[in-house]
């Protein structure tokens, strides 16, 4: 299932955190090489992390780590803006309707399903929150999961090429993409918006007090 | 609230010199609203508390008194997020929260507050709340239809915020990229999104999240208000070559650079 959390309350769910961040070191420093630090007991971590950034994590049946994304508010630190400004134009983007979306992870043996989901995730923060637009890093493989996943980002700058190559892209909301995502993903709406809800205790979109029982 | 109305607002607020003109602002947009209070807060990591807002007197001087900063949910809840948070989802569980709350509530704070987390610079942080005294039902109402504006409004409160504290902190850079003064000059011209986007070689997609930072940089609440506040500030100039114009000073349409 789909679980949204702020790193400060991941540190009451020791075991999926380390998951992640070993799967993290797994997939940008030993599949793609980059030069990421990983700590003495495997775990990928970065000054991102700090900032108490809030992460979608795709939690496996057995409770371990199945994939994940990091997002912060352009408004504050952000990856884009301090270390690929020269993939935008020298100019850093802020916006409180922006947020930076990172560290886009898949667990070894996580399959399309998974990136779905994480995808559909990413669009439920945009519905909920009213935001406007998420800000990525990706490497060369995303690129073409998006595509399969039918929610591609726009790209707006890239660097190295091959596998090695990284860009930096720009999601709109756009609410006629999500049925086929959810369909991607074996996901139902209500179950996604139980899930958006049960994490942030309000439901993705309001509705009339009308409809309220 | 029309952005016509905001817009109005967000000129004063650009205006306003001193806290003294945000107080004013606050009251009015408090009263356009019309919710019970609105409050802009910025702890800084010394403690120090700056800001504006309706609330009453006594309760600023209880709040300071009781050394409610180190009990506050909202407070303590929202440092730690940075989506907007409804009170209710805050964890009010301890003896001091439930005695915090009641204290509130006693003096008119509302039993409703719908909070936007603001992370600035540096890790500056601040927040922006309306709060009122209403049923579940109707609040998730009022915040579901105003949440946008309301992320808006308490963002441009906080750029204000660090204008005024002058050298306590960076001012965030209201320089535009070289995209973001294409874009505008371009739209100030008369030319539609499509077009823009055309001669800019990006896509209308990748073209409005420029709009969009451009239009935060600025503190504008949509398209026509940036354009406008960018040939203010000279950040954007024209004439010329106005394809609308016929040897004119060419004026904005509202509808070739109005929001989506």
């Amino acid at each position: 299932m789909l679980r949204y959390h702020y790193a400060s309350e991941l540190r009451d769910l020791p075991r999926l955190r380390d998951a992640m961040f070993r799967d993290r070191a797994d997939q940008f420093r030993r599949r793609l090489g980059w030069a990421v630090s990983v700590d003495e007991n495997g775990l990928e971590r970065d000054e991102y992390d700090d900032l108490n950034p809030l992460y979608v994590i795709w939690q496996r049946p057995d409770g371990l780590h199945g994939g994940s994304m990091r997002f912060l508010p352009t408004t504050g630190r952000t990856m884009v803006n301090e270390h690929f400004l020269d993939l935008m134009d020298g100019v850093p983007l802020h916006s409180p309707l922006i947020w930076e979306c990172t560290r886009f992870c898949l667990a070894p043996g996580s399959d399309g399903r998974v990136a779905a989901a994480l995808m559909l995730a990413c669009g439920e923060l945009m519905r909920g929150f009213s935001l406007a637009h998420m800000l990525g890093v990706f490497d060369a493989r995303m690129v073409r999961i998006y595509r399969m996943i039918g929610a591609s980002p726009e790209i707006i700058g890239s660097a190295g090429q091959g596998r090695d190559r990284i860009s930096v892209g720009l999601w709109e909301y756009q609410g006629e993409a999500r049925p086929g995502v959810l369909r991607k993903a074996g996901i139902s709406s209500d179950l996604s918006e139980l899930w958006f809800e049960r994490s942030f205790g309000r439901p993705v979109q309001s509705r009339p007090a009308t409809a309220v029982a | 609230m029309t952005a016509h109305r905001l817009d109005g607002f967000l000129a004063r607020l650009e205006a306003a010199e001193g806290l003294e003109g945000l107080q004013g602002l606050i009251e009015a947009l408090r009263d356009h609203y019309r919710v019970d209070h609105m409050v802009y807060h910025w702890v800084s990591t010394d403690g120090q508390q700056y800001g504006c807002g309706t609330y009453s007197r006594d309760w600023c001087i209880r709040y300071v008194v009781a050394d409610y900063l180190r009990i506050d949910p909202v407070i303590i809840g929202c440092f730690q997020r940075f989506h907007p948070v409804d009170w209710k989802r805050l964890d009010w569980s301890s003896k001091a929260a439930r005695t915090f709350r009641a204290d509130a509530i006693e003096h008119g704070v509302g039993n409703q507050g719908f909070s936007i987390p603001v992370r600035g610079p540096n890790g500056q942080f601040a927040l922006f709340s309306v709060s009122h005294t209403t049923d579940d039902a109707s609040w998730a109402e009022f915040t579901g239809a105003h949440q946008r504006d309301l992320i808006l409004l308490g963002h441009f409160f906080n750029q204000k915020g660090l204008e005024l504290a002058g050298d306590r902190t960076p001012e965030p850079s209201k320089t535009l990229s070289p995209r973001e003064t294409d874009a505008l000059t371009f739209l100030a011209m008369g030319y539609g999104r499509a077009q823009v986007a055309e001669m800019l070689a990006i896509s209308e997609h990748t073209l409005r999240a420029y709009i969009e930072s451009a239009r935060f940089k600025l503190g504008a609440l949509n398209t026509t208000h940036a354009v406008a506040r960018a040939v203010a500030e000279g950040q954007i100039v024209l004439g010329g070559a106005s394809r609308a114009a016929k040897g004119d000073w060419p004026g904005l349409r509202e509808a070739d650079v109005a929001a989506e």
